[in-house]
């Protein structure tokens, strides 16, 4: 198939499609508004529903019903509408339901701003809910590396019974790029015997629930999750390592941000600084061995980590790099992209404080 | 070779469709493209722009802050993207709506009078292909009968009476350029 | 040995957990013995609130979803969305479905979703430890209105079912009351027809039931039912808001 443009938010709307997701439970936000847009309109083309809930609070709530009952569901939002959604994220996470959850990340804090911004990793990576829980969050650089990701993770939902989280920004779900549909790869997944569907007379009930009022049931239940979380630690953690062998300066950047470091990487390779750059692309399970290995490369001298926030992802940059290797931080924020050259003049001084 | 390219003006003005008719363009040439628009309020009324990167590489960061070249379709536009342009580099300034000239003196900068030659030709609504017109000129970022081959499509049925005078547009666009 | 009774199979064995002379658990029997008589239990999927009908999952014998509070509109939504040939229900009490939850079971009805609500409403949060709900009366001691309800400082305890019956996809409505075997029977219809009402398609059906709160309201359960006639019937009165046969 030839490659055509595609604006990153329906990409990732026909991605889900093509994934077989059939329902789609929404509110309107900037700037994802384009997700539940292309939704309303191709979903029902596809015997799918599209349905507009009347909060995020029940848009979540009917994605837990919806996954609950065995569909392929998906919801979206942006930062602020996340926030509201971290009630129902918890119970599914609690309740180990699959599903795909997109944040399309707008400055915050409150009402914030409606440009990229990266500022939700910590809500993201370590809980947003309340509860000790996980989802596995993918963060995409591209749109079609969106694609390719979004229809992955309703396998990987379905396999570990867990949420996946889409943590783009406006960036990638504004722009337009060249996309192919890919099919991917198939996975061994497992019935879903688990779901109300009705007993039909044929077995007993199924009960989709979070609740496990004795304590040591709910203890038993965390211990389960955790085992869960590390078999996905093992197996699903995803990173990109650019020019990192024989790097001076390691960045550490993902999403669109990772983008604008591959050009500083390039500026300051022609003034014959050796830059690198580990991608999480997973940023939960993040890529802690990617790190620990260049803190242990010896000709790392410091990790500049890069985001669209204040600061989030850099705390599991320094617990990677374990005090081996310092890691220094530089980020714009409030929907402010940093440059290129910023990132470059960054790195340099850097560099020249390691010396 | 890479093109990072500015296109700014109020809204309604074209510049999106454009940025989009370019960059659909130069991806049929078999080239690295990216599109990325503002968003949000900005677009009701205000000032739209995209950035549009046409490249033999990759495309890295999709957002331009160092432009190989700005289409400037409004006089706030000028003010605000005169100085993202790189030395060397190509300004575009639609002179049918804005007075003044550029202050720069070490970039290319051509005047097209994109509204009246517009009107011109009986359809003021394609000012942006003059603009585009010129810039293919300017820039050779992708060819004017690739353009026009995206054009056919998206005219395609009921409104393909307005394809010549697009073509027409990209003419007297890229004619202004001496 | 003949039987002269038997248990609904729409319940399970499991013993129910709620305080003597709470009205809970004949409410959970009517639910149950509607799904029976519809031969609805091995298609039924129910949705189960937070507050005193919490474990409501592991009594109705049927798939069963346990909700956030307030949130079991939504999740109804979700399956019936997802099942529309199941018969989907929620099961809620008023500091779930009035307060929290109002948005949730305004929009479902709004959109007429095609599954059924039973509405407890006992005038009290009960889990909780008996806080003031929405539908607390004025004047009604709570352990958040000490001195009971006051209406210019709290407001007047929302009519649920009359709110409702203004939405024009909520085709079913009615108010009943459990307080005594003619009502409890009277209750049961209500409860059919809402189920009838849900498979026929006709849009959303939703039964309020007046319920007792012995343990919270401080009073015997025989006090219990005598005040619920004489200080909730006056302010909720009983009766039906909404047939589909009106919409013909």
């Amino acid at each position: 198939m030839a490659k055509e443009l595609w604006k990153g938010n329906e990409a990732i709307a026909e991605a889900a499609i093509k994934a077989g997701c059939r329902y789609f439970f929404g509110y309107p936000i900037t700037p994802q508004n384009e997700i539940p847009e292309y939704m309303s309109l191709r979903l029902p083309q596809e015997g799918g529903v599209f349905l507009q809930a009347e909060s995020e609070v029940a848009a979540i709530n009917m994605v837990y019903g919806g996954a609950g009952s065995g569909a392929r569901v998906m919801t979206s939002s942006s930062s602020p509408g996340i926030s509201l959604k971290a009630e129902g994220i918890s119970y599914i996470a609690g309740a180990e339901l699959p599903c795909v959850i997109v944040n399309i990340v707008r400055g915050g804090p409150g009402l914030g701003g409606i440009q990229p911004a990266q500022s939700d990793y910590y809500q993201a990576t370590k809980g947003g809910g309340h509860g000790d829980y996980r989802l596995i969050v993918i963060a995409p650089s591209s749109v079609q590396e969106a694609v390719d990701l979004t229809q992955e993770a309703f396998d990987m939902a379905d396999q570990y019974r867990i949420p996946v989280m889409i943590m783009g920004d406006g960036m990638i779900g504004q722009m337009m790029e060249p996309v192919e549909f890919k099919p991917v790869a198939k996975r061994v997944l497992p019935e879903k015997t688990w779901a109300t569907t009705g007993t039909g007379g044929k077995r007993k009930p199924n009960v989709i629930n979070s609740l496990f009022i004795d304590p040591q049931e709910c203890e038993n239940h965390n211990i389960k999750l955790f085992k869960k979380y590390d078999e996905i630690t093992a197996n699903e953690t995803r990173v990109e390592n650019y020019n990192v062998e024989g790097a001076e300066i390691v960045f550490v950047a993902y999403g669109t941000t990772a983008r604008i470091v591959k050009n500083a990487i390039n500026t300051l390779a022609k003034e014959g600084i050796k830059a690198g750059m580990i991608r999480p692309i997973t940023l939960w399970p993040f890529p802690t061995a990617a790190v620990e290995a260049a803190a242990d490369q010896a000709s790392v001298k410091a990790f500049l980590t890069v985001e669209m926030s204040m600061g989030q992802m850099i705390d599991d940059v320094k617990i990677a790099a374990n005090g081996k290797k310092p890691v220094h931080f530089y980020g714009r924020t409030g929907g402010m992209i940093p440059t290129p050259a910023a990132i470059v003049e960054h790195a340099k001084k850097v560099l020249g404080g390691a010396k | 070779m890479t093109h990072e390219i500015i296109m700014a003006g109020f809204g309604g003005q074209g510049v999106m469709a454009m940025g989009k008719i370019l960059a659909e363009a130069a991806l049929k040439e078999g080239k690295n493209v990216s599109w990325l628009p503002s968003y949000g309020p900005e677009m009701r009324g205000g000032t739209a722009n995209c950035n549009v990167i046409v490249s033999d590489e990759p495309v890295g960061a999709p957002v331009v802050s160092e432009a190989t070249a700005a289409l400037i379709l409004n006089r706030p536009s000028l003010d605000k993207f005169e100085g993202d342009v790189i030395p060397g580099g190509v300004l575009i300034i639609n002179s049918s709506l804005i007075d003044q000239k550029a202050s720069r003196d070490d970039i290319k900068v051509y005047y097209v009078p994109a509204n009246d030659i517009a009107n011109e030709l009986g359809n003021g609504r394609i000012a942006n292909m003059v603009m585009l017109g010129a810039y293919l000129e300017a820039s050779g970022a992708a060819k004017q009968d690739t353009i026009m081959e995206i054009i056919t499509e998206i005219f395609s049925g009921k409104k393909a009476s307005v394809i010549p005078v697009n073509k027409e547009a990209l003419v007297r666009g890229a004619a202004c350029i001496k | 040995m003949a039987v002269v009774f038997d248990k609904t199979k729409g319940l399970t064995d499991k013993p129910f957990h709620y305080c003597p002379g709470c009205t809970h658990g004949i409410i959970h029997r009517l639910v149950a013995e509607v799904l029976e008589e519809l031969d609805l239990v091995d298609n039924a999927i129910g949705v189960a609130p937070v507050g005193c009908a919490v474990f409501c999952y592991d009594y109705f014998n049927c798939d069963m979803h346990e909700a956030a509070h307030g949130r079991a509109p939504a999740v109804a939504s979700g399956v019936k969305r997802v099942h529309p040939d199941k018969t989907v229900f929620t099961y809620q009490g008023d500091g779930d479905l009035a307060s929290i939850g109002a948005a949730e079971i305004i929009h479902s009805a709004m959109r007429g979703e095609k599954f059924t609500t039973i509405f407890v409403n006992n005038a009290i949060y009960g889990m909780t430890g008996g806080q003031m709900a929405p539908t607390t009366l004025v004047g009604q001691k709570a352990t958040t209105a000490p001195l009971g309800r006051d209406e210019n400082h709290a407001g007047m305890p929302l009519r649920v079912s009359e709110m409702l019956a203004t939405i024009p996809k909520a085709v079913f409505v009615e108010r009943v009351s459990v307080h005594d075997v003619k009502h409890i029977n009277q209750a049961k219809k209500a409860i059919k027809k809402a189920f009838q009402t849900q498979m026929e398609g006709k849009g959303f059906s939703i039964v309020e039931v007046l319920s007792t709160c012995p343990t919270n309201w401080g009073k015997t359960p025989v006090e219990s039912l005598k005040w619920l006639q004489e200080n909730m019937m006056p302010y909720f009165p009983l009766g039906n808001f909404r047939t589909p046969e009106e919409e013909k």
